[in-house]
């Protein structure tokens, strides 16, 4: 009988996995959990799209600041020594492989690393799309934080997306419920899986093939 | 003696004409110029086509002035909120057009205009519904889309506190788009909390100089 990861421990095993002195942007929702499982000794730089390096948790009740805010709109506080900056310095930031690390989560990742995570492509949907793109070819690794399957038990890993694209080729890691997968030129490389699970077991739920982990 | 500042908002904006582009500066409501807007509403300016990072939050600003049917187009990145119920219904109604592009494209587009560049080719969007149609190039192997710069006639920011020559300083996340708005306009006006006496603002520290602000005014109490 296999478990399946948390999303509390998948946020834990994501921040194992982030560095002192990295500067990294986690996404809106499950990304945003990295946060509270980071050491307090450890210093890492978190970044908001819309301005702000070193930002620190959300402020206690009826601290908040309405001109201090992430990129989900929510208030957020300053850690000493952070820095608030304009929205072409800040998506430099992304475009010019300054940051090391960002955190999405995703609809779909293919095989090859394209990610699939702004657009359902329903006909009736209002297309949004933020700073997704932008993430997406800008840090120098890609997280991907998702369940493995959706609701109805599709795989969410695929050889091909069928939802329209995000960026091409641009997730480097996969942390879902079930298994950490690496994205590699030969394909994906599976890292750790959830305890009990098998390689045969994770294989028969992921739509893209499984390479085994590494000796 | 040179004097940007205005006495009313109302005179701020009172030569923004029918068919203008505007930007409007803020990123939800942090930024966001709500006097300024206010006025604009008030103004009566139509067919307005506005560039913002969003298409409006609740009922206010600039959700306001879409309500009031002033917006024939916008650009922006993120219209689909939880509260953008202004634009949704207009939008699905065909009664408002949507230019949509990635928020640094958008921040980059915006900052080109002001730094006179014709367009520049970014790796953001490539392969993507978004790119489709556009011009691509590949640049020391990585591929690139070319993207075009934004001008606007207008540019309504929301600062912390500027002087009579047009500089500025901004607060906490609220500076946003403010700064590279205010290049990319042909005509930038300001809403500041204080209007200060010149000298006071520390030139070590003014985010954007005076020579990209056209009018400064005090925002509504």
């Amino acid at each position: 009988m296999s478990t399946r990861f948390t999303r509390d421990q998948m946020a834990a095993r994501v921040a194992q996995d982030i560095p002192e002195g990295a500067y990294v942007n986690l996404g809106i929702g499950l990304p945003t959990k990295v946060a509270n499982y980071l050491p307090p000794e450890r210093e890492v730089f978190l970044h908001s799209e819309n301005g702000l390096l070193g930002m620190g948790p959300a402020p206690a009740p009826g601290e908040e600041d309405e001109d201090l805010i992430n990129a989900g709109k929510q208030p957020v506080t300053l850690l000493e020594g952070g820095a608030y900056f304009h929205h072409a310095d800040s998506f430099a930031m992304m475009r010019g492989g300054h940051l090391d690390i960002c955190v999405l989560g995703a609809f779909q990742v293919s095989q090859q690393g394209d990610l699939a995570n702004w657009h359902t492509g329903a006909p009736d949907a209002i297309p949004a799309v933020g700073g997704a793109m932008d993430l997406a070819i800008g840090a120098k690794q890609v997280f991907v934080m998702m369940e493995h399957q959706t609701k109805t038990g599709e795989s969410k890993v695929v050889e091909r997306c069928t939802y329209p694209l995000t960026g091409l080729g641009c997730v480097s890691r996969i942390y879902t419920d079930l298994a950490v997968l690496d994205v590699t030129p030969a394909g994906l490389r599976v890292r750790e899986m959830a305890p009990g699970l098998t390689l045969a077991d994770l294989q028969a739920v992921t739509a893209a093939p499984l390479l085994p982990p590494a000796e | 003696m040179i004097d940007k500042t205005c006495e009313t908002l109302e005179r701020a904006v009172a030569d923004i004409h029918d068919g203008a582009t505007v930007m409007i500066g803020g990123f939800g409501n942090a930024g966001m110029p709500s006097s300024l807007i206010d006025a604009l509403i008030a103004h009566g300016a139509r067919e307005l086509t506005i560039v913002n990072n969003n298409a409006g939050n609740g009922d206010t600003g600039l959700a306001a002035l879409i309500k009031a049917k002033r917006v024939k187009k916008i650009v922006c990145s993120f219209p689909r909120q939880s509260d953008s119920w202004h634009f949704d219904a207009l939008y699905r109604a065909g009664e408002i057009e949507l230019e949509l592009t990635p928020q640094g494209n958008l921040a980059e587009r915006i900052r080109a205009a002001g730094a006179g560049i014709g367009g520049f080719f970014t790796p953001t969007g490539y392969g993507t519904l978004l790119a489709e149609g556009k011009e691509t190039r590949v640049i020391d192997g990585r591929n690139y889309v070319f993207e075009t710069p934004i001008h606007a006639d207008f540019a309504l920011i929301k600062a912390l506190r500027g002087d009579r020559w047009g500089n500025l300083v901004y607060r906490k996340t609220a500076r946003n788009f403010g700064p590279i708005m205010a290049m990319a306009a042909k005509t930038t006006i300001a809403q500041v909390a204080d209007i200060v006496p010149l000298g006071e603002l520390d030139p070590e520290a003014i985010v954007t100089p005076g020579i990209f602000v056209q009018r400064v005014v005090k925002e509504a109490a």
